[in-house]
């Protein structure tokens, strides 16, 4: 981290909006290149680092849509430029060809999803959780991804840097799956001295002995542009090299395996779930994002009830953390997923821990609200006997 | 390949093992590859200091691969999106598009006009054959109006674009229209793009022997190359000329050629201003 970085950022007690926090987490984490198109609710990230990027030699960019934000944050990459998008539900599908482009071509970027009620265009400045799959099968065919779900303002600091970090290492997309309430809130925030905080940059190739900068399981170098390596960037199937090849099935074979083992084998590495008073636990409650919030407050109110409640929040989201749920499962033997929709994460549990736990779901009364706590203290009651 | 006699611009600026060129006997690219390599080759550019960035369509294969530079070939429509953030993100590298009448007369047709209105420094090549070549022959923005193509078979309803006319109303630097006959003046006029300050547009009018050619009962390349010759109209002669006289011409030369400031250099003054 450079000096410059820290004038902007000194080290104390922040009260911030978690779009803010955000911005700011990107910018410490490296990033200089930001291209947004307006939407609700992810607004405030591009009006504040909008602020904050020409200070740091950073460039700024509204662009005419969604689809072209995302183009020109993988141009500024493929420059050596770590780069970044923000948006919401509309915008995020506008962007799911490119996203694909963009986990093709392993092109580090990261996009910010402040989720929104749907569908269509729905309600802008409610919070759902509805885009959890968009995240990982929004893109035509068969690929990898990483989301994270922050759950305050704090982590929609923290989790940009991680993103960016995750971006870097794997050379991949990071998709940051907020929401409204995230995004909207404001809390305070301590940030740290930002000379300290871990921050990954991109590995290049050696000239003359790393020669091929695709399709390496283990992540290859990536070249940047204008510094002679006479880089092939192709959306196509492709080899290692990036020569196209759109004859051969099995090169279809060898990208599509190749880019999803690149994600698979580091998995433990990637993924993040954060537990509490799951030892003694008959029942825990798993879930992400905003609606963790409500969890966790709800543990206590059931601690205090003398229920033994514990909580399993997901901070990874894609790739799915199913040894760790599955851990968790043979643990509790019945397990609550809280989610603000009509049940997504809830399949992907039941896929891994059917056989070990009783899985409930749990959708707020009314969708596009936080969960009332004593609407869920009742079901817990029900659940517990 | 080594037997084979080898154009010396091959030789120099060809990616080892993409030398067979992709496109149909007859096609326009080829023609169009070469200008574009003699004017790099004029300027005595360094390529290694240049990004070619290219959608989806026959006419995205003239740089990938086979220039050997730094490539990106992108998704369908969006080169000029892509472009705009390598440029801005590294303004000393030199940024060329080449692009179709489908990749940025249709479906990126948004991307086209807010690159020219940003007026960022870019030269665009953009390869017009009137129909999509490489899906089979089906109808453009740019088919004339009644003619017969694969999904058009009682004939063209629309009317076709004047991609000149809406890049100089969107605020470009440089626009000039050239066909694939006018060699001479297409490498000159590349020149003039690639050194120029702002957005470049040059549309090359080209032929597509295999599904254009088709469908107006022309397959042979030469005969549309002359007619080519024989429909172009001067600029300056076209301004003499009724619309009805027009009918049917291509009218060729610059439209545009101004003095204007770029987005990227608009970007770095800000930067500058900025320093403490």
């Amino acid at each position: 981290m450079n000096s410059k970085t820290n004038k902007i950022v000194e080290p104390g007690t922040y009260f911030l909006m978690g779009n803010e926090a955000c911005a700011l987490g990107a910018v410490v984490a490296g990033c200089r290149f930001f291209a947004f198109y307006p939407i609700t609710p992810a607004n405030e990230i591009a009006e504040y680092i909008s602020k904050l990027l020409p200070k740091v030699k950073g460039i700024y960019i509204q662009m005419e849509d969604e689809i072209s934000s995302i183009a020109s944050v993988i141009g500024a990459s493929w420059t050596g430029r770590k780069a970044m998008t923000a948006t919401s539900g509309p915008g995020f599908t506008l962007m799911q060809e490119n996203i694909g482009y963009a986990v093709a071509t392993e092109t580090p970027c990261v996009v910010v999803d402040v989720q929104r009620c749907g569908p269509s265009t729905g309600t802008p400045p409610l919070p759902m959780q509805g885009d959890l799959f968009q995240a990982k099968y929004g893109s035509h065919s068969e690929y990898p991804i990483i989301a994270l779900a922050p759950s305050s303002v704090g982590e929609m600091f923290t989790l940009t840097i991680e993103a960016f970090n995750l971006a870097e290492t794997y050379r991949t997309p990071v998709i940051l799956l907020s929401d409204a309430i995230v995004g909207h809130l404001m809390e305070t925030v301590e940030i740290p001295d930002v000379s300290k905080i871990k921050i990954v940059e991109r590995r290049l190739p050696k000239k003359g002995s790393e020669s091929t900068y695709f399709l390496d399981e283990n992540v290859a170098p990536m070249p940047i542009f204008g510094l002679g390596y006479k880089t092939h960037v192709t959306g196509s199937t492709h080899d290692e090299r990036g020569f196209r090849n759109v004859e051969d099935p099995v090169y279809v074979d060898k990208v599509v395996k190749a880019l999803h083992r690149k994600i698979q084998k580091h998995k433990d590495q990637i993924v993040k779930v954060e537990t509490k008073y799951l030892n003694d636990a008959e029942i825990a409650l798993l879930t992400y994002g905003s609606v963790a919030r409500t969890a966790a407050h709800v543990v206590k109110l059931a601690r205090n009830e003398g229920m033994r409640v514990g909580l399993v929040r997901l901070i990874t989201l894609w790739p799915f953390p199913d040894t760790q749920v599955q851990e968790i499962a043979r643990k509790v033997g019945k397990i609550v997923v809280m989610e603000n929709n009509l049940g997504q994460v809830v399949s992907k549990v039941r896929e891994f821990t059917s056989k070990y736990a009783d899985v409930e779901f749990l959708p707020p009364r009314i969708i596009g609200t936080l969960h009332d706590p004593d609407y869920v203290m009742n079901f817990i009651r029900e659940v517990y006997k | 390949m080594s037997q084979a006699r080898v154009h010396p611009l091959l030789i120099k600026y060809a990616r080892v093992g993409a030398y067979r060129q992709p496109h149909c006997p007859g096609c326009g690219n080829g023609i169009v590859a070469q200008c574009m390599l003699r004017a790099i080759d004029e300027l005595k550019l360094n390529i290694d200091k240049m990004v070619f960035a290219s959608g989806i369509g026959c006419s995205s294969w003239i740089p990938s691969p086979f220039f050997n530079a730094d490539v990106l070939h992108t998704t369908h429509g969006r080169p000029l999106a892509f472009a705009t953030g390598v440029k801005l993100s590294n303004p000393e590298l030199r940024v060329v598009v080449f692009t179709g009448d489908g990749d940025s007369a249709a479906i990126g047709g948004n991307h086209l006009i807010h690159a020219a209105r940003k007026n960022i420094e870019i030269l665009t090549v953009l390869i017009n054959n009137r129909i999509y070549g490489m899906t089979g022959g089906q109808v453009a923005p740019t088919t004339p109006h009644g003619m017969k193509t694969r999904t058009t078979p009682y004939g063209n309803l629309e009317y076709p674009f004047d991609l000149c006319k809406l890049v100089e109303a969107a605020g470009a630097s440089y626009v000039a229209r050239w066909t694939t006959f006018h060699t001479k003046q297409l490498v000159s006029s590349m020149k003039k793009g690639l050194l120029k300050k702002g957005f470049s547009f040059i549309e090359v009018m080209s032929q597509c022997p295999v599904q254009y050619g088709a469908f107006i009962g022309v397959r042979d390349p030469a005969e549309l190359l002359l007619t080519f010759k024989d429909i172009s109209v001067s600029v300056e002669k076209a301004k003499t000329m009724s619309p009805e006289e027009l009918e049917g011409k291509i009218v060729i030369g610059e439209f545009v050629d101004r003095e204007r400031e770029g987005l990227t250099e608009a970007y770095q003054r800000l930067l500058m201003e900025m320093e403490p």
